[in-house]
């Protein structure tokens, strides 16, 4: 800010004006209020669970579980994906409302976790069929880990702007692409 | 009753139909014809004596290497009024096997039979609702079979592990996608 | 003309008239449609889950209802199917044991006991009696988490939030014996085919008799006074989903399924294992106390006077291990296991009910073939029986009194 403009406008106001830019102020507001859709599959729901109870209180933080897609800002994949249910993924990921983001949860919403050799009716990653914000390992991740995952999403919505598209992030491990084209070439 | 008092009164009711026997074994049981199962369970369940009216679990499995190929369905029962357990076997030939239900004896026997139908494409005979029960109903093949190969792609997803997977995974490399973001959330405070 | 009319068209009225010009319109409605005879009702498919907030898992329910009453019901399971009995085929026995924990994920450590047992059984391994004394101190500790995960989100699912919180809080504190035993919270690979992974660290003891001590004191009444005899959670449940002990049996249900309906048949009793015939403790069966016996209001009583029992199994188990002589953990692990070739069906008492391993090994390292007969497969096959002629909301409540956990269903 110039000189000038400073002069005229520090220690001239009350505490009680806030000088923000818009971007700064609706990812404030986004990032401490982060409704996720309870997407629980497998074990990690249970972390998601007890990270959601007393001791791992995630309310302190603004999150809180939302039954359906239609309410939420978040989708926590926590739980192997199978084919089965990767189909409905998609359609839940299609029924939320923009801004969306995704936290993969586990090594199996991952990678595939420890199915994925021989696991033949288990997705490799749900970043196959919808696209991912943060992956948080572990098997299943502690309540730890699960908020750090989302204190690092929390970075990521402040750096988010109005006026840029959100772009899909790095993709499948498997070598899917969000594109379409699934020929299993290295991106 | 012990085995051999259960193996003999079966075969004091359906003679030619019990095949065979293994009593020392660990889980003793007797072999019995595949076209006879139905009633040789309901006599199971019926007779006063034997009184299995639990089945514990129904398993399928496949053996395509012995001589003949083979796939086994196994009977876990329980008797809860006399609390002893048996099993019976039943062996098919590995091409097209068939065998008569038994849900009309033990209930639970129809949820059994879907999965291994599922799974290892035995078909029962008499079956009231025989669907896919795990896989997802246009699933092609029966996965635990020994000679079954995974696809390439099921509805447009990759099924097996990929070339490129598998070279990071041999490589060592242990986490889901990309570099992994090692700076604390709080980077902004500075360390004194 | 056809001579067939709905009973829409049969009592039709005088209608208003019918304008040629908009095509699609409505049809016109008479008076008379609105009389009772004359109402036309259609049965409606209402689809439950994959995804629903009731935390049970990615399970399936097609409803065909009247209304709010169902007429009929259909679970369709399989979301959540991972392919276990083709990883065993494939890894070796040790290999095998963190899958087994992954089935079901709320009660890890009896499924890695079982599987445990299963193979020491076939190979004729015997422990120590101190690990036949740590597994029971370990799987009566799951045996109070797991019921407690079981009656809190139930009691999540009817309605009521706080016990919920409350258990969880709880199960948190058996979560860190079980962390400071082995390193993990959820799924701990703690059974070993010989032995378990871990000593029991210095301290266990007291630690183990302190939590009990306010379980027994603090934990267990307030769950009774505030959760099982209040009275709305008894007038909802008391008369929901009754199960009668023969269609019990008939489609295997166990655990406390089964002795909510009446029977007193627990596995620790008539076929023990690890040493459960040393231990002094009762059998709990569902009363019927406020409804008939069998309603899902008796298989969350058995579940929780279960705590109760495991407790107390637990006090006789803790005095043994101070006075009993501490041996190696890991001695009877052989190096390699390797079973000789034959096959085994052994059950356990999980806190779902019977879980079965049934084993076949042709003497090589990997499993020739593991089928795991898990009680909540079971459970849910009677499910369709249960749910007919009740209202949509007791659906839910049905399904959470089962206690199913999906990874054990679909393996």
């Amino acid at each position: 800010m110039p000189e000038e403009v400073q002069g005229l406008i520090h220690n001239r106001f009350g505490d009680g004006l806030v000088f923000t830019s818009a971007d700064q102020i609706i990812n404030w507001s986004r990032k401490n209020s982060i409704w996720f859709m309870t997407f629980g599959l497998a074990c990690c729901a249970i972390e998601m669970m007890a990270t959601g109870g007393s001791r791992y209180d995630l309310d302190r933080f603004g999150i809180m579980p939302r039954g359906t897609p239609r309410q939420s800002d978040l989708m926590i994949v926590a739980g192997t994906v199978t084919l089965k249910m990767a189909t409905r993924i998609k359609r839940l990921y299609a029924q939320m409302p923009e801004p969306k983001y995704v936290l993969s949860m586990g090594s199996c919403a991952n990678n595939g976790g420890p199915y994925w050799r021989h696991g033949y009716h288990v997705l490799k990653g749900v970043d196959e069929v919808i696209p991912v914000d943060v992956y948080v390992p572990g098997c299943p991740p502690r309540p730890e880990a699960l908020l750090y995952g989302l204190l690092k999403l929390q970075e990521k919505i402040q750096e988010d702007r109005v006026t840029r598209k959100r772009g899909y992030t790095v993709g499948s491990l498997a070598g899917a692409r969000l594109d379409g084209a699934a020929d299993g070439t290295a991106k | 009753m012990d085995p051999k008092a259960i193996h003999e009164t079966l075969v004091a009711k359906f003679g030619e139909k019990i095949q065979g026997a293994s009593l020392e074994a660990a889980s003793p049981f007797s072999v019995v014809a595949a076209e006879a199962i139905a009633e040789v369970a309901a006599f199971c369940k019926a007779d006063p004596d034997l009184a299995f009216d639990n089945l514990m679990c129904l398993a399928g499995v496949d053996y395509p290497k012995e001589t003949p190929p083979r796939m086994e369905v196994v009977y876990q029962l329980l008797s809860y009024t006399h609390l002893h357990t048996f099993a019976l076997k039943v062996q098919l030939p590995r091409e097209n096997p068939a065998v008569p239900t038994v849900e009309r004896t033990w209930g639970v026997a129809n949820w059994h039979e879907r999965e291994a139908w599922d799974l290892l494409g035995i078909t029962f005979l008499g079956h009231s609702d025989p669907r896919r029960i795990l896989l997802p109903d246009d699933w092609e093949g029966h996965p635990l079979r020994k000679d079954w190969q995974d696809p390439e792609y099921y509805n447009g997803m990759h099924v097996k592990p990929t070339q490129q997977m598998a070279e990071r995974a041999l490589a060592g490399e242990t986490i889901g996608v990309g570099p992994f973001d090692f700076t604390p959330p709080n980077r902004h405070v500075k360390e004194e | 003309m056809p001579s067939e009319t709905t009973a829409r068209e049969a009592g039709r009225g005088e209608g208003g008239p019918v304008d040629p010009a908009w095509p699609g319109q409505p049809e016109a409605v008479g008076t008379s449609d609105w009389d009772q005879d004359g109402l036309d009702t259609d049965e409606m498919i209402v689809n439950m889950g994959p995804q629903h907030p009731a935390t049970h898992g990615v399970l399936r329910v097609e409803l065909r209802t009247d209304g709010e009453v169902v007429r009929a019901a259909r679970p369709h399971i399989g979301y959540l199917h991972r392919c276990f009995e083709k990883h065993c085929e494939n890894v070796d026995y040790p290999g095998v044991m963190p899958y087994t924990d992954r089935m079901d994920y709320v009660a890890a450590m009896g499924n890695t006991l079982g599987f445990a047992l299963t193979v020491e059984k076939l190979s004729g391994i015997e422990v120590s009696p101190y690990v036949q004394t740590i597994r029971v101190v370990m799987a009566e500790l799951q045996r109070i988490a797991s019921h407690a995960v079981a009656v809190g989100t139930y009691t999540m699912d009817i309605g009521a939030f706080t016990p919920f919180l409350h258990l969880l809080r709880d199960r948190e504190k058996i979560l860190d014996l079980f962390e400071w035993t082995c390193g993990a919270r959820l799924l701990y690979n703690y059974n070993w085919v010989g032995g378990v992974s871990h000593d029991l660290p210095d301290g266990f003891v007291r630690a183990t008799r302190d939590l009990l001590r306010e379980f027994d004191s603090v934990t267990f009444p307030e769950l009774l006074d505030l959760i099982i005899h209040n009275r709305i959670f008894v007038r909802r449940l008391s008369h929901v989903g009754v199960c009668r002990p023969e269609l019990a049996i008939s489609y295997d249900l166990t655990g406390p399924n089964l002795r909510g309906s009446g029977p007193a048949r627990d596995l620790r009793k008539d076929a023990p294992y690890s040493g459960y015939e040393t231990y002094d403790f009762d059998v709990c069966v569902g009363k019927g106390q406020y409804g008939p016996l069998g309603s899902c209001f008796d298989r969350n009583w058995v579940r929780t006077v279960e705590m109760r029992e495991s407790s107390k199994i637990l006090h006789q188990a803790l005095d043994r291990l101070e006075k009993m002589e501490r041996t190696d953990v890991h001695e009877k692990v052989p190096k390699r296991v390797k079973p000789p070739k034959g096959e085994i069906y052994f059950r356990t008492e999980a806190p779902r009910g019977q879980l079965g391993y049934y084993l076949v090994s042709d003497g090589n390292v990997n499993p020739y073939r593991v089928k795991v007969k898990s009680p909540c497969f079971t459970a849910m096959s009677v499910f369709h029986h249960l749910a007919k002629g009740m209202m949509i909301a007791d659906v839910i409540a049905l399904i959470g009194s089962l206690d199913i956990v999906l990874g054990e269903i679909d393996r």
